[in-house]
């Protein structure tokens, strides 16, 4: 596709290792559950850091406890992030977490609580924050390329129009970055059901589609069919969904799918909060279709922006990645305005065409790159949800 | 051309989108089909709140219906064309 987005760029923060920030924060993070109250604490006494308290961390074990390191390392390591304090209750975790956000090169202290109390953690990990902030504060911007920047998406609060357009608008993005060499996520696994066989063909070759529905339909044994008590129509669509129009799966993952657009091709398949290491394209990470835990597990990966088309209006945002709102329905435009970045209302009314509701999403994440502070931001939604895959020990 | 009520994917659905608030039955709809822009006229059936579905003609129970030109599930009652089409008479295939 021609496109007029080879020559752009923005201007971001250029980390230790290279990869690029849109947002320069300080970030005190908890290891674990019991570990939140003195994360919250020093992010209290230190301003210009930020404390990002969780539920989890204790006596998981496995794949899961996998996912917990890799959320919580991702998060540390994620190029919107300058600098990190991380406490844990014990040193040994808390080694490992900090060791893992250490690899970017990026400033990490670490401090636990055992043997010391939660005053003498919360003087000590302050000291160190202060130090951060200092530090932060004095990075600048620079001017990047379009193709350093990593965007994720995922919908949620779908109805019939985000499959008509803020979905095809994201799509449109999509098609048009991603050559310009862009790094993309898409997921939600179980919202993909009822159109698996029309996303296995997106995969960039036939090896690696059929390795995205081995993923699928281990998804749709292990978790749905073996931990359902009827079946999935209280859930998936959701009442939400359902008051919005949509009937069934199928109808939603059809217009799940509208968000990687008409060309763009996956290249490779990520597991929850997993890293990208194929190179530069458009990944299928394995995720939750829940809007805070694909948000999470998705900025844990890497992504710095987040597109989020919604219907009838999902508020969600993220502590460390800005999320951008889309959304063409003009009842949720009426109602609830303040979460919407991007109006594509005009994508129904026939006055806007889905490739000028793409340009008009490109300059949104051009702007919001640059420093434009989304709606979820101004209006303090940081949503961070764990995903957890089985209950403790 | 005004701004059309209702919205379809492809040329070989059979159900449409309603696209604006406070519908009424008996409304003569301008239906756009997105794919080509081409337009045709349609009556509502019922008072239909925006987003819902309408069936675009008469269809029976059993019978598959059609959204972005793929399968969305199997009709479980008859449905006259103009009627709102949703969980009452549509379910999925999949559970």
């Amino acid at each position: 596709m021609a496109s007029n987005y080879s020559n752009m760029t923005f201007h971001g923060y250029r980390r230790e290792n290279g990869r690029v920030g849109v947002r320069n924060h300080v970030v005190i993070l908890p290891v674990d559950d019991i570990s939140n109250a003195a994360c919250e604490a020093v992010a209290n006494n230190v301003k210009g850091t930020l404390a990002i308290p969780h539920a989890y961390g204790r006596l998981q074990f496995g794949e899961d406890l996998e996912v917990h390191f890799r959320t919580i390392i991702g998060t540390g390591a994620n190029p919107n992030v300058a600098a990190v304090v991380v406490i844990g209750i014990e040193p040994g975790w808390t080694r490992k977490i900090a060791d893992g956000i250490r690899k970017t090169g990026k400033p990490v202290a670490e401090f636990s609580i055992e043997q010391k109390g939660d005053f003498e953690t919360i003087r000590a990990a302050g000291w160190a924050a202060k130090e951060f902030v200092h530090h932060a504060s004095e990075l600048q911007r620079e001017e990047c390329s379009i193709s350093e920047l990593w965007v994720s998406t995922k919908c949620g609060e779908s109805d019939t129009t985000t499959g008509l357009s803020s979905c095809p608008t994201v799509g449109n993005m999509y098609d048009k970055l991603l050559p310009e060499g862009i790094t993309g996520f898409f997921g939600e696994t179980s919202e993909i059901t009822g159109a698996e066989h029309i996303c296995q063909k997106r995969a960039i070759n036939e090896e690696v589609g059929e390795r995205w529905h081995a993923m699928w339909k281990a998804y749709q044994d292990d978790v749905i069919f073996a931990h359902q008590t009827d079946d999935l129509s209280d859930s998936q669509p959701t009442k939400g969904n359902i008051e919005g129009g949509l009937t069934t799966i199928e109808e939603k993952a059809l217009g799940n799918l509208e968000k990687i657009g008409r060309t763009s091709r996956f290249i490779d398949i990520l597991d929850p909060a997993e890293m990208p290491d194929s190179g530069n394209g458009l990944y299928f990470m394995d995720s939750s279709s829940a809007a805070a835990e694909c948000v999470t597990l998705m900025a844990a990966g890497g992504a710095v922006i987040h597109t989020f088309p919604t219907g009838q209006g999902n508020v969600v945002g993220n502590p460390i990645v800005p999320v951008i709102k889309i959304s063409g329905n003009p009842r949720t435009l009426r109602t609830m305005s303040e979460h919407i970045d991007v109006d594509v209302t005009g994508v129904l009314t026939r006055e806007m065409t889905i490739d000028e509701a793409g340009d008009a999403l490109i300059d949104m994440i051009r702007r919001t790159s640059n420093g434009r502070v989304t709606a979820a931001e101004a209006l303090g939604h940081r949503e961070f949800s764990m995903t957890k895959l089985y209950r403790s020990a | 051309m005004g701004a059309p009520h209702l919205l379809v994917h492809d040329h070989t659905d059979n159900v449409g989108v309603v696209v604006v608030e406070g519908l009424t039955s008996g409304t003569k709809m301008l239906c756009v089909v997105t794919h080509d822009n081409s337009s045709f006229s349609l009556t509502a059936g019922a008072d239909v709140p925006i987003g819902h579905k309408i069936a675009l003609s008469d269809i029976k129970s059993g019978d598959t219906a059609i959204k972005y030109g793929e399968d969305i599930g199997k009709f479980i009652a008859d449905v006259a064309k103009g009627a709102h089409v949703h969980t009452h008479n549509l379910k999925t295939k999949r559970w």
